[in-house]
């Protein structure tokens, strides 16, 4: 047998802009075993909910992650508004769906340009973030602020969306969806990306399901499980069927995330073109009592948020759990057998976001 | 350039990294982002400090050769910001390490990210002078 060594990776990583430690059980160049430890970036976020009242929460539970800010306001003011038994109006939905599905376009295309970068493709991943920027952009236009969007209210949406901008977003998927060719043509079709990701890292279906992986780290692996075909804010209304693939390797879960982008553009294309007239907020009295579990499908994978209200302002516990936090013990299994070379590139294939799992 | 995330939500991590990618592109005012403490000279962190990476920011920061200037990017890396009241969190980063530059902002935004490196290095100028002046 080979002696054994152990590696540190992390917390400060050059790969990485977040802080994760791994220690890596090496034998020669293979790893043989991965203990990963967290606890870089907690700050204590859950508790925060018996300081601030429940709708100031909303900016709390909006900063969990820069990344996905805008489905963690959602997914709590979703849980808010069952406990409360809050009817939001059809147009509220709508723009929660088109900035969600915003937010996947540039969360995804942000992992695709992390991922050229840790595979040493340094012009794909400028490409993936010139990209990018368009959807900031739109962001921008649309809300005033490029990643925290502070758009969600318990009871609807702070700002509407006219029509005129309406058109402009739809512009901008066409504009989009001709960009990303080349960049997808790139992704799947590169004989460099496809020597680096073929046959990396493989979870098979069972595998994937029984570790407990979600988002498109199942998904890559074959199956077909998005909680968006649940139906909550406006997916009830748009046609939808998850995106597949069945290899479970790390060139499938590229592939999964590809084709989530096209799909995200249809599915904006459908819900602009659907969304009716009407008020964006109802006003909300009282205070929540009671406790609701939602489930919504950030770009990552599944979250759940978990709210329990007493009756005052205050709530009595707010509980999330993230998709990365799920993800870390298929990737754990995932990491055993591999080279030591190809770490940084399947850490990344969870693409992890450490900062929502520590909270 | 070292960038490190001392506890923050990413929102700031990813505006840094904008920094770098074509359409602001601070490498054009010869910043370039490395991942090796002992060959920056400028350590731009954002998020507030926590328990545990209170140790890791002050190991990065002596690693770091003299003269060397520290930015605080983002509310959180200032003062705490949104967080401050949270159990983890000690505050700003200037509770731990000197800072030079505070760069305000939830995102802080590219445009203030690249104003404040520019800050950062005329200080960091003016540091390397006055070292070169105290030798002689």
């Amino acid at each position: 047998m080979a002696k054994r060594s152990i590696v540190p990776f992390g917390p400060q990583h050059p790969v990485l802009p977040e802080p994760v430690h791994l220690d890596l059980i090496l034998e020669d160049e293979t790893v043989v075993g991965a203990v990963p430890s967290i606890g870089f970036i907690h700050r204590g976020l859950e508790k925060l909910v018996e300081k601030k009242d429940y709708k100031q929460y909303v900016y709390i539970a909006e900063r969990v992650c820069g990344i996905c800010s805008v489905g963690h306001g959602i997914g709590y003011c979703e849980a808010v508004e069952k406990v409360m038994d809050v009817e939001v109006p059809t147009r509220a939905d709508y723009l929660r769906t088109i900035w969600m599905e915003l937010s996947r376009l540039h969360s995804h295309l942000l992992w695709l340009g992390l991922l050229a970068d840790a595979m040493g493709f340094e012009s794909l991943f400028m490409d993936s973030w010139r990209i990018r920027e368009k959807i900031l952009d739109m962001f921008e236009k649309t809300t005033g602020s490029r990643l925290i969007l502070s758009v969600v209210c318990v009871g609807g949406v702070l700002k509407d969306v006219d029509s005129g901008m309406l058109n402009e977003i739809l512009r901008v998927t066409e504009e989009l969806k001709k960009e990303m060719k080349p960049v997808i043509d790139t992704f799947l079709n590169d004989y460099t990306v496809q020597s680096r990701l073929k046959g990396l890292g493989v979870m098979t279906r069972d595998q994937a399901v029984s570790a407990g992986a979600v988002g498109p780290m199942l998904r890559g692996s074959g199956e077909p499980y998005d909680v968006r075909a649940l139906g909550y804010a406006a997916y009830k209304d748009l046609t939808f069927e998850p995106v597949t693939a069945q290899a479970g390797d790390a060139y499938a879960r590229c592939e999964v995330r590809l084709k989530e982008i096209l799909q995200s553009l249809d599915l904006l294309r459908e819900a602009i073109e659907k969304i009716p007239e009407g008020p964006i907020s109802v006003p909300v009295k009282g205070n929540p009592s009671g406790e609701y579990f939602m489930r919504i499908e950030q770009p990552r994978g599944e979250a759940i948020y978990y709210v329990k209200g007493n009756g005052t302002k205050f709530l009595d516990r707010f509980r999330l759990r993230t998709p990365t936090t799920s993800n870390i013990p298929p990737m754990v299994d995932m990491l055993k057998g591999c080279q030591m070379a190809d770490v940084p590139v399947l850490i990344l294939t969870i693409d992890p976001c450490v900062s929502c799992t520590e909270r | 350039m070292l960038h490190y995330d001392a506890s923050s939500c990413n929102g700031c991590d990813i505006e840094v990294l904008d920094c770098l990618t074509p359409k602001y592109d601070l490498e054009r005012f010869g910043v370039i982002n490395t991942g090796d403490p002992f060959q920056a000279d400028m350590l731009l962190i954002t998020g507030g400090v926590n328990s545990q990476t209170e140790s890791v920011v002050k190991q990065l920061y002596s690693q770091m050769p003299e003269p060397k200037v520290v930015i605080a990017v983002g509310i959180c890396a200032c003062t705490g910001g949104v967080f401050k009241e949270c159990y983890n969190i000690k505050g700003g980063i200037d509770t731990v390490i000197p800072v030079d530059v505070y760069v305000p902002g939830c995102a802080a935004r590219p445009e203030s990210i690249i104003d404040g490196v520019m800050k950062a290095i005329r200080i960091l100028d003016e540091k390397r002078a006055a070292a070169i002046k105290d030798r002689r």
